[in-house]
């Protein structure tokens, strides 16, 4: 009896359930880390696998280079200030219980995610043109390509910002609200001392739900803008596509590499922001 | 005199207010309805315009069904082949790769979450969200640089493997963070429980953990579907370089790249759109009967 105990214990030491992460670690090892370490090494090294710096003065001597990455950032604020704008009052409404019921209405605003996304973007298109076209006389991918490209980012984008707003709003503490309203502070003051500092952590993930695939996410840039306005994507794209020379990957790589870091410093400020607003809330969600 | 006097101005501002909450919620409700309006309004217009044959969105040539019939007339209709070779492309590629996302990231979560050594646990959870934050693109031309390496040393083209593996790697993160919050919430007794009663580790495993876990499981098993479905920046960077094979994304990128959408897309979106409409109704009906089952059930009865 003792033996077969201490056996057990023995193999126990083996910790089975933990090990069953094996292949998820090695898959995520291969095809994740790997991958990103190789981005850094091409950015540093030329066709021949020298180290070089070069690769960065092409990518930053360049002004139209300066100027599609200007333009992402304009691109992509606009939107998602734009989206949270929309949004906010959306999903106010969506999570009042008399309103909203079983909450369906949030669903029906998420179900047409389920028509693919380039097929969306180009009937907006369409109808945004043929508007336009029988309104003004003039199509507004053609003269406004801009304007066109964040009409349909905020399109597209819009149900990532209802979300997490959505779901930061049922959380709200009612009582207090119904407090500040009690002691004389009026619809505007409610708004600004209560709702808005409690769904600080809504606002910021929804924020980073937008910002950040808006700045790669270049179909929507080139259906909107008919092919003529580049952002960060578009540019990476290029470097990557069909007709490339041996160095143009390794310039593409650059231009990865200072994604990577727009996208850390969008998370770290994320995370001062949430500091702030002391609310728990779980994961990048 | 005083006194009636305040009362009635009470009565009035009370009047008052209700009038002021009723038009606050016509105005919300009609709010809500612009903006759901605003966001079918491209389907609808698509809808319209698979009625008639001509070329371009927005301008009517007629009524017809033309679209609808080409659309399904598979063997003499070069586009038709091209949409539905795609279709069945694009749920081929979701289905295998969520399959594969689905097994290894429920391993993954089950084994980071009972992984003894701290070290290795934050490391996973780390890795487990560098794709979910990581731009698309970053992800996308990564996974390119990989696969052009591989294909010069071990001879792994760029192929239907290759997007799965791309695809899998888009899905995984989510199949982990959705399986990861029902083994908090499992009883560990249980697992203990059964193996005192002589069960081996992986009958314990398949008998009370996956069981317990398995809601989680199919949440992440759907949620890497509806990714899959409607990814276009990892399928245009993993997808086989020749032999012309597309998903609907790819497919709908490659076919709008000088106009608008082809006559048989349209009456494609449009049966799709249908379907959802469908769905939509359906989901109102059945929200309606449970908000009155509740009610009558509910609070309702006294």
């Amino acid at each position: 009896m003792e033996a077969t105990l201490k056996q057990k214990r023995k193999t126990s030491r083996f910790n089975f359930r933990g090990s069953l992460c094996m292949p998820y670690a090695v898959f995520m090892t291969l095809f994740v880390i790997a991958p990103l370490l190789l981005i850094l090494y091409y950015a540093f090294t030329d066709a021949n696998g020298v180290f070089t710096l070069d690769n960065w003065q092409t990518v930053f001597s360049s002004p139209e280079n300066w100027k599609v990455i200007g333009m992402t950032f304009v691109i992509s604020i606009s939107t998602t200030i734009i989206c949270i704008l929309i949004a906010f009052p959306i999903a106010k409404i969506l999570s009042n219980k008399k309103l909203n019921k079983n909450a369906v209405l949030v669903y029906i605003f998420l179900l047409p995610m389920w028509i693919n996304f380039v097929i969306r973007t180009i009937g907006l298109k369409s109808l945004v043109d043929g508007a336009t076209e029988s309104m003004f006389g003039y199509k507004l991918t053609v003269n406004y390509p801009y304007i066109a490209i964040i009409i349909g980012m905020v399109y597209d984008y819009l149900p990532f910002a209802i979300l997490p707003l959505y779901n930061q709003m049922l959380k709200l503490d009612k009582s207090q609200i119904e407090a500040a309203s009690d002691l004389g502070a009026n619809p505007f003051q409610v708004y600004v001392k209560t709702i808005i500092p409690m769904t600080i952590p809504g606002i910021v993930s929804a924020a980073t739900m937008t910002f950040m695939p808006t700045m790669s996410s270049y179909v929507i840039a080139n259906k909107m803008s008919n092919n003529t306005t580049l952002i960060i994507g578009n540019l990476i794209q290029n470097y990557f596509g069909t007709r490339v020379t041996d160095i143009s990957n390794h310039i593409g790589s650059v231009l990865s590499l200072v994604m990577l870091i727009i996208i850390g410093f969008s998370i770290v400020f994320e995370k001062l922001i949430d500091k702030k607003g002391d609310e728990k809330k779980g994961g990048i969600w | 005199m005083e006194k009636v006097m305040s009362e009635q101005d009470i009565n009035k501002a009370l009047a008052r207010k209700r009038v002021n909450a009723k038009i606050l919620k016509v105005s919300a409700i009609g709010f809500i309805y612009l903006a759901l309006i605003l966001m079918y309004l491209p389907l609808i217009y698509i809808t319209v315009f698979s009625f008639t044959t001509n070329q371009t969105t927005g301008k009517w040539g007629g009524f017809s069904f033309d679209n609808y019939t080409t659309l399904f007339n598979v063997g003499g209709n070069k586009v038709a082949q091209a949409i539905w070779g795609a279709v069945g492309n694009t749920v081929m590629v979701a289905l295998v790769a969520a399959l594969i996302a689905t097994i290894l990231g429920t391993l993954g979560a089950i084994g980071i979450f009972y992984l003894k050594r701290k070290w290795m646990k934050n490391t996973l959870d780390f890795v487990t969200q560098i794709p979910i934050v990581n731009a698309e693109i970053v992800t996308a031309v990564s996974l390119c640089i990989l696969f052009v390496i591989t294909a010069r040393t071990i001879g792994l083209q760029r192929s239907f493997i290759t997007l799965v593996i791309g695809h899998v790697v888009l899905a995984i993160p989510y199949v982990v963070i959705s399986v990861k919050p029902k083994l908090e919430q499992m009883d560990p007794s249980l697992y203990e429980a059964a193996m005192d009663l002589g069960a081996t580790q992986t009958q314990a495993l398949f008998k009370i953990i996956i069981p317990d876990i398995l809601p989680g499981i199919l949440t992440g098993f759907l949620l890497s579907i509806t990714l899959s479905l409607d990814d276009y920046v990892i399928t245009a960077f993993t997808k086989p370089t020749s032999g012309g094979f597309d998903t609907i994304s790819t497919y709908v990128d490659a076919a709008t790249a000088k106009g608008g959408l082809p006559t048989q897309l349209r009456a494609f979106t449009a049966i799709l759109f249908a379907v959802i409409l469908f769905i939509m109704i359906f989901m109102n009906i059945k929200g309606a009967r449970d908000a009155k089952k509740i009610k009558t059930k509910g609070e309702y009865r006294k």
